[in-house]
């Protein structure tokens, strides 16, 4: 593993945040929200500010923009010194002056950053508008520039385009562009690359690195993702519950971590090493998919569009008590097969058995009574479960539509809690009472209540921080040997697929690429796009749980 | 987008025969001899027979309807039994004075209400938000007669500001129109401010907490271009729906204000129509109420698409 290990002892210094506290608005007696951060960055220089949700990160950057909730947040003491200048005592007006051409910030959700009913074109012209009286020959020439310079395809066509008609990575590559137009001398990058593909988000970092090279940039990039650390930083700061815990060169910080919570935070990260080969059970699988086809909008009276392959000839089998994963980018047609399995939505083609019963062609009424048999945890715990019912009132509904007695049920909603590691009267409480990792342990034990021989993941802990996930991987690896459950795995992530799967199918356009044990997908992959796949993973040299290079690489 | 406009309107004719068929039965399937209803008590019998005759009663049910509706296509909707003018005709000259209030009413509810909806949304929780949902609250409760007459008593009658009543046509004095309208306009708005200023609070306190409007205020833009252009053009869709309603609604509901304000429009006509049991009026009526919403909810739909790249049809 390369680190980066430039010096910056003579660069100036481009932000210096001095001792920030930031609290709840109106509330002197809540535990500050910031407390005390300091931090430098150097012109050219990448800070690296990591921690889990709720730590204080983006809050700090942005303090940083002066962007904080009006009537929620606000700073209530140190300093923020960029320019010489005290970013805290600026009115509003020069504030707005500093945005976009001193400071620029770029979120983490494309999808939803940039404005839905404006040209993208017109968006990036907002910023010259806003600060430059350049003429309107000169502005577009200088947006066209920019968009050049983010390696945007087609610049005259896309100037012209609406946020819905690009790609993740092409709007990410927008909002770069619209970040760096004016050359500001800082660049805060709050999660850019966390909602996207591994491949688009390796193109991602190395353009801000090239752009950041180019216009000697510094860079305050916020991440809870410990391989994109290891690409990426040139120093690193760890954050806790509004505090800075640790700060170190990037390769310091890996190696020989100093603090007990960044330890357990690197310890946390899940390796790309697959585990352990188990052998397979013996008998027939529960679930066997053969020859699934979904094709979308081949019909309609009126309109005449081109059906879409979401999934082609797809064929797997998973025994009792094993994991499959079904990995692969967004649009690769992984949630498909969930939903297909699932029958949320109808195949067009193919064959699902589950428990010996083929489920594929039955009517939703004659399917009602097997639903029992499969069921699914959702990626976004915060959605899934209705805020309105109490945890038991969520838990029991399946077993009372199979006709399960309610008191029965509710006894069994307490032992599922025990089960899953939360206290048994959880279930006279709401959901917005837990945290994301509750949530999931919640829709966990909502899932088995049904006692399923089969249990869907889609994109089950892709929600959750490094720690939380193993917690909830561990969960479900227990309750496997404990229920002899099958478990169909649908992620994006690697590791994530390395911790759990024996066997790893690998899908891409709707199609099967690679299909194989867990250990072979992953250490001697056969198909180019696996290898595209496990070579976009960020820190697949590094061992972070061990702070030391991967062996076997 | 031909397609569903085609499609949209051919959605109108099952809507409109439905409708058809219910004018059509309204006055057929009222107790009694209708006849009679409308000759009223001291009517001779040859005179009965002639209205009889006139309205086709004495034809078989479905051939009635069948002659009814081939006229109806020609443009036809009968003579008055008052006046004996032709239908088309008195709607025609009532129709005008209706609209230009009704669109001069809803210019002013929208200039009043979304700048009011959009300064609320903006300061959520102080003590504009406030002011402005009390005066919702009012505006929804107080009833139109009231405020007609309170504006009366007020602006005409102590300040002299404006006329009592009356209606001149802005074809003749664009002044004097104005200043005969905007009493009654006043009047009719306040329930549709009171509307429009929820509905865009509402929309509007959504979309400021969109991530983009965040960009926007990353990228130093000026908080009035991120108010009105940024959030309100994403706003605007569910504040047309209610703004096309409300104009819809408008047309029908004038009755009030028209006769408070003695306004020769299609609501004193449809009054007068029902005291007099004009029934080809008042069929005549219900018809062009109903076409108008039909039409007025096609242009909505197809505004969406004006506010909003990614709806296609």
């Amino acid at each position: 593993m390369k680190f980066k290990a430039r010096t910056f002892d003579d660069a100036p210094n481009v932000l210096e945040i001095e001792n920030l506290t930031v609290r709840l608005s109106g509330n002197e007696k809540a535990a500050p929200v910031l407390d005390g951060v300091s931090l430098t960055i150097r012109q050219g220089e990448t800070v690296c500010l990591v921690g889990e949700s709720g730590s204080g990160k983006s809050v700090t950057s942005l303090s940083v923009m002066g962007l904080l909730p009006r009537g929620a947040l606000e700073a209530t003491g140190g300093r923020i010194g960029l320019e010489g200048r005290n970013l805290l005592e600026l009115g509003p007006q020069a504030m707005r002056d500093m945005r976009a051409q001193k400071i620029s910030m770029i979120f983490q959700e494309p999808m939803t950053a940039l404005n839905p009913v404006m040209r993208v074109g017109e968006q990036i012209e907002e910023v010259l508008n806003t600060h430059t009286k350049l003429s309107a020959r000169e502005k577009k020439a200088r947006v066209l520039d920019i968009m050049n310079q983010v390696h945007l395809p087609d610049v005259e066509r896309i100037y012209r385009s609406y946020p819905h008609q690009l790609s993740g990575g092409q709007r990410q590559r927008i909002m770069i562009a619209m970040a760096l137009i004016l050359e500001p001398q800082l660049l805060i990058a709050d999660e850019p690359t966390t909602a996207l593909d591994v491949t688009t988000q390796q193109q991602i970092l190395s353009l801000i690195a090239e752009l950041q090279e180019k216009h000697g940039t510094a860079v305050l990039f916020i991440t809870h993702d410990m391989g994109v650390v290891a690409e990426i930083a040139d120093t690193v700061h760890v954050m806790k519950l509004g505090r800075i815990v640790e700060h170190a060169p990037v390769e310091e910080l890996l190696r020989r971590p100093r603090e007990e919570y960044t330890r357990q935070l690197l310890q946390a990260v899940p390796s790309l090493t697959p585990r352990a080969a188990r052998d397979t059970p013996e008998g027939a699988p529960v679930l066997s998919v053969n020859s699934l086809q979904k094709i979308y909008g081949a019909h309609g009276v009126f309109k005449r569009t081109e059906p879409t392959k979401a999934a082609t000839d797809v064929n797997f089998t998973i025994p009792r008590g094993r994991t499959l994963g079904i990995v692969g980018e967004s649009g690769s047609g992984k949630s498909t097969v969930a939903r297909c399995i699932m029958r949320l939505i109808d195949p067009t083609k193919g064959e699902i058995r589950v428990a010996d019963q083929e489920i594929a062609t039955l009517s939703r009424r004659a399917l009602r009574p097997l639903r029992r048999h499969i069921q699914i945890v959702f990626q976004d715990p915060f959605r899934s479960l209705n805020p309105r019912w109490t945890i038991g009132r969520s838990l029991v509904e399946g077993p009372l539509n199979m006709g399960t007695d309610r008191k029965a049920a509710l006894e069994r909603a307490r032992e599922l809690l025990k089960l899953v590691g939360l206290p048994d009267d959880a279930v006279d409480r709401y959901p917005h009472q837990f945290s994301g990792g509750q949530r999931q342990r919640i829709a966990i034990a909502r899932a088995i209540a049904m006692e399923p021989d089969v249990l869907v993941a889609d994109e089950a802990v892709s929600a959750l921080d490094v720690s939380v996930q193993a917690q909830v991987l561990d969960l479900l690896d227990e309750l496997q040997k404990k229920l002899g459950i099958a478990i169909l795995f649908i992620t994006h992530d690697l590791r994530v697929a390395a911790q759990i799967c024996d066997e790893v199918v690998v899908m891409q356009h709707g199609r099967v690429v690679e299909h194989d044990s867990a250990a072979n997908v992953l250490a001697a992959p056969k198909h180019a796009y696996t290898r595209a796949l496990i070579e976009a993973a960020p820190g697949r040299q590094w061992d972070f749980a061990n702070f030391r290079e991967l062996e076997s690489v | 987008m031909l397609g569903y406009i085609t499609r949209r309107i051919l959605a109108v004719i099952p809507v409109m025969t439905i409708v058809a068929i219910f004018v059509f039965l309204l006055l057929r399937l009222t107790p009694g001899d209708p006849a009679a209803i409308i000759a009223g008590d001291m009517a001779t019998p040859a005179q009965l027979e002639r209205i009889r005759t006139s309205l086709g009663l004495a034809d078989p049910l479905h051939e009635q309807f069948i002659t009814w509706v081939g006229l109806l296509l020609q443009g036809e909707l009968g003579t008055s039994l008052i006046s004996s003018t032709p239908v088309t005709q008195m709607i025609g000259q009532r129709i005008w004075p209706t609209v230009n209030i009704a669109v001069l009413t809803i210019l002013l509810s929208v200039l009043i209400a979304v700048p009011m909806g959009v300064l609320a949304a903006w300061r959520h929780r102080t003590w504009v938000d406030y002011a402005v949902m009390t005066f919702s609250v009012l505006g929804f409760s107080i009833p139109v007669f009231v405020i007609g007459y309170i504006f009366i008593k007020i602006f005409s009658i102590e300040l002299r500001w404006f006329p009592v009543q009356g209606y001149v046509a802005p074809s003749e004095d664009f002044g004097k129109f104005l200043s005969r309208a905007i009493l009654p306009c006043l009047t009719l708005a306040t329930i549709y401010v009171a509307l429009i200023a929820r509905m865009t609070r509402a929309s509007m306190l959504e979309v400021l907490g969109e991530d983009y409007i965040r960009t926007a205020r990353a990228k130093g833009v000026k908080e009035t271009v991120v108010l009105f252009r940024h959030a309100l053009s994403n706003a605007a869709v569910p504040i047309m729906t209610i703004i096309g309603t409300g104009f819809a609604l408008l047309i029908g509901g004038v009755v009030v204000t028209e006769s408070v304000f003695n306004i020769p429009g299609i609501g004193r006509l449809t009054v007068d129509a029902i005291l007099a049991r004009d029934y080809p009026v008042i069929q005549g009526m219900i018809l062009l109420t109903s076409g108008l919403y039909v039409l007025i909810n096609l242009l909505i739909d197809l505004s969406y698409t004006f506010f909003d790249p990614r709806i296609r049809y």
